[in-house]
């Protein structure tokens, strides 16, 4: 038996993860930001939501104002009278938890397409990736535009807006790596026992191909933030009474000139942090992940 | 006795698909080049149950492609394989679990995310030939059938040298309980060393289980050692059959005594060190044979008639089987 204490690749991977100083940061911001989106009931001030907590006196209030709630406004008050540290945490909660779900629905149904295309080959193959084509020469914001304005507004049709803009992309992706798989002596020896098709894809093929979709995922996840808050701005996002990071941005975004910065510049800074740290992360994942750079 | 597997008029072509531009200049009547790979033309072998049958040639002769549509792997162009009576392929996917397959490369065989000891029994727990309680039990009888310990269950393949992945590669089919186990350059790239253990193994595993086996190689010293009968092979076809030390003591095709000929000689009976003669010349593209037999080019016997006409097998006067028009007698 070779060494049986040697190193995990997980364990590798984390080393040589730690060593680039810049994503380590970033990973810790993308992680401090998570939790505070996540327990954002418990350390904001204000319910944003809460229609009865706001009060027009405090509307459009300047950083460190104290509001009639007592409490200071760290980051001033939007149009509403809204805390603003609340309704960008708040939003950032509904932001992330938009983008990671549409990034695990548009995984999931495009890895499977893909990887079943590489499978399968032949006219279905041709068939699955030649729509794949088709929908990838759309603009993923002109798709997502139109389906959220065919599917109305609120969580779910947002969703399914990005996951149909989205899943093209890691069908692209699950269909190269498992094109290269398929073609693997481990593959015939699957075929050759033989195993069913299904379980030739799910438990073989597809575990072999993930480093280049889990590259791909953290770039989408950060491009779906992107694209709701893209949305929102636009109105076709979510309903205002819930706000997210997007139409924090479009609300405030009328005060600007006026000398009112505080309302869209600090949401917009919060949605920069996210997405950069996590294009960051999925750089340096990619970079590792890639054997052509590896020394 | 009638044999365990057969397989009848088997040959394998791969077609490259052709672009939407070329089909259409096809439908159109101009000739369009295609470029189809006869890999494997029109073979018929048999194996009886407990034999060892060594199929030899050259790199690129189709052997391979050949060990995989018997294995079931691949559906042949035309032709089929037989177990039994029983067809290996059904509807375009094996259908037996009869036939299993060692392949060359034991660092590419073993799927490198999942456990050996899964490895070893996801076969037969998804075909129902184990119990999902007494998996760890037989995974363990298996490993020790190949001389690894039952901890290996537990660990990943890449933690293994490449000596003791073949190892699990056998266990795993074997696993499956085979009536036929294809060999397919098992030993091909593995350490000298590490060579003599597995063709030893194998050895030892035809002893206990009664093992029938199709070894491919190229290497000539293991299949003479290991094999029954030996089927030689050229550019596609089966040009010679026979009992292992029949056909190495009075080779009849022109290609099997190059091929014993170029085997290289390091400990000689005279002092004078023996040089080896290699083949002349090389493997015909199998995207264009030569008509007529195919090693005419390089035949030094060649006559007209071999430039024409693929010759039939024949076992005249009670020799073993040859496809040559002039063959050789000793």
């Amino acid at each position: 038996m070779s060494t049986p204490r040697e190193a995990t690749p997980f364990a590798v991977f984390r080393e040589e993860f730690c060593r680039n100083r810049v994503a380590v940061i970033a990973l810790g911001v993308v992680a401090i930001i998570g939790v505070i989106a996540l327990l954002a009931p418990w350390i904001t001030p204000q319910n944003p939501y809460d229609l009865s907590k706001l009060s027009l006196a405090d509307a459009r209030r300047p950083p460190g104002f104290v509001g009639s709630g007592g409490y200071v406004h760290w980051l001033g008050t939007d149009a509403q009278g809204r805390d603003l540290f609340s309704a960008i945490l708040y939003g950032l909660r509904i932001s992330i938890q938009i983008g990671v779900m549409a990034g695990a629905i548009a995984f999931t149904l495009g890895a499977t397409l893909g990887a079943f295309a590489a499978y399968a080959g032949g006219r279905v193959e041709a068939l699955i990736m030649r729509v794949i084509d088709l929908q990838l020469s759309f603009p993923a914001i002109l798709l997502a535009l139109v389906l959220a304005a065919v599917l109305g507004q609120g969580k779910w049709p947002l969703i399914a807006a990005l996951v149909t803009a989205q899943y093209a992309y890691f069908a692209r992706t699950a269909h190269g790596a498992a094109s290269a798989e398929r073609s693997k002596e481990y593959v015939e020896a699957a075929l050759s026992t033989p195993l069913s098709p299904r379980r030739v894809v799910f438990r073989h093929i597809l575990p072999n191909c993930l480093p280049p979709l889990i590259v791909v995922a953290t770039v989408q996840i950060a491009s779906a933030i992107a694209l709701e808050a893209t949305l929102s701005f636009l109105g076709l996002g979510l309903p205002v009474s819930e706000p997210s990071l997007g139409m924090l941005i479009a609300n405030g975004f009328q005060y600007m000139l006026s000398g009112r910065y505080w309302i869209s510049i600090y949401p917009g800074i919060a949605l920069i942090f996210l997405i950069v740290a996590i294009n960051l992360v999925g750089d340096q994942i990619r970079d590792q992940l890639n054997p052509r750079l590896r020394r | 006795m009638t044999p365990l597997v057969l397989a009848q008029n088997v040959s394998k072509r791969f077609a490259p698909r052709l672009g939407l531009g070329e089909r259409i200049a096809a439908k159109l009547g101009s000739p369009v080049e295609t470029r189809t790979v006869h890999a494997v033309d029109n073979v018929s072998l048999a194996i009886a149950k407990g034999e060892v049958l060594g199929l030899v040639g050259e790199s690129g002769c189709g052997k391979s492609t050949l060990g995989r549509v018997i294995a079931g792997i691949h559906p042949p162009s035309a032709g089929q394989v037989t177990i039994g009576g029983e067809s290996v392929m059904r509807e375009g996917r094996k259908s037996t679990t009869r036939i299993q397959t060692v392949f060359q490369d034991p660092f590419a065989s073993l799927d490198p995310r999942i456990r050996i000891g899964e490895a070893i029994a996801e076969g037969p727990l998804a075909h129902g030939l184990m119990r999902k309680a007494d998996a760890r039990a037989e995974v363990a009888r298996w490993l020790d059938a190949v001389g690894l310990p039952a901890e290996a269950a537990e660990r990943f393949p890449h933690q293994f040298s490449g000596g003791q992945r073949q190892r699990v590669a056998i266990a795993r089919a074997l696993a499956m309980q085979p009536d036929i186990l294809v060999c397919d350059e098992p030993v091909a790239s593995l350490d000298v060393s590490i060579q003599a253990q597995i063709v030893n193994l194998f050895l030892k595993l035809r002893r206990e289980l009664g093992l029938t086996m199709l070894f491919i190689s190229h290497d000539l010293g293991i299949v003479r050692h290991i094999s029954d009968r030996i089927a030689i092979m050229y550019l596609g076809r089966i040009v010679e059959t026979g009992e292992t030390e029949a056909v190495f003591a009075a080779p009849r095709h022109p290609y099997t005594r190059a091929l014993l000929d170029s085997v290289p000689k390091l400990v000689t009976d005279s002092e004078e060190l023996v040089s080896f003669k290699a083949i002349a010349g090389e493997l015909p593209s199998p995207l264009s044979p030569p008509p007529g037999c195919h090693f005419h080019l390089r035949c030094p016997h060649a006559q007209a008639v071999c430039r024409e006409i693929v010759p039939a097998s024949d076992s005249q006067g009670g020799m073993h089987p040859v496809a040559c028009h002039f063959p050789l007698i000793s």
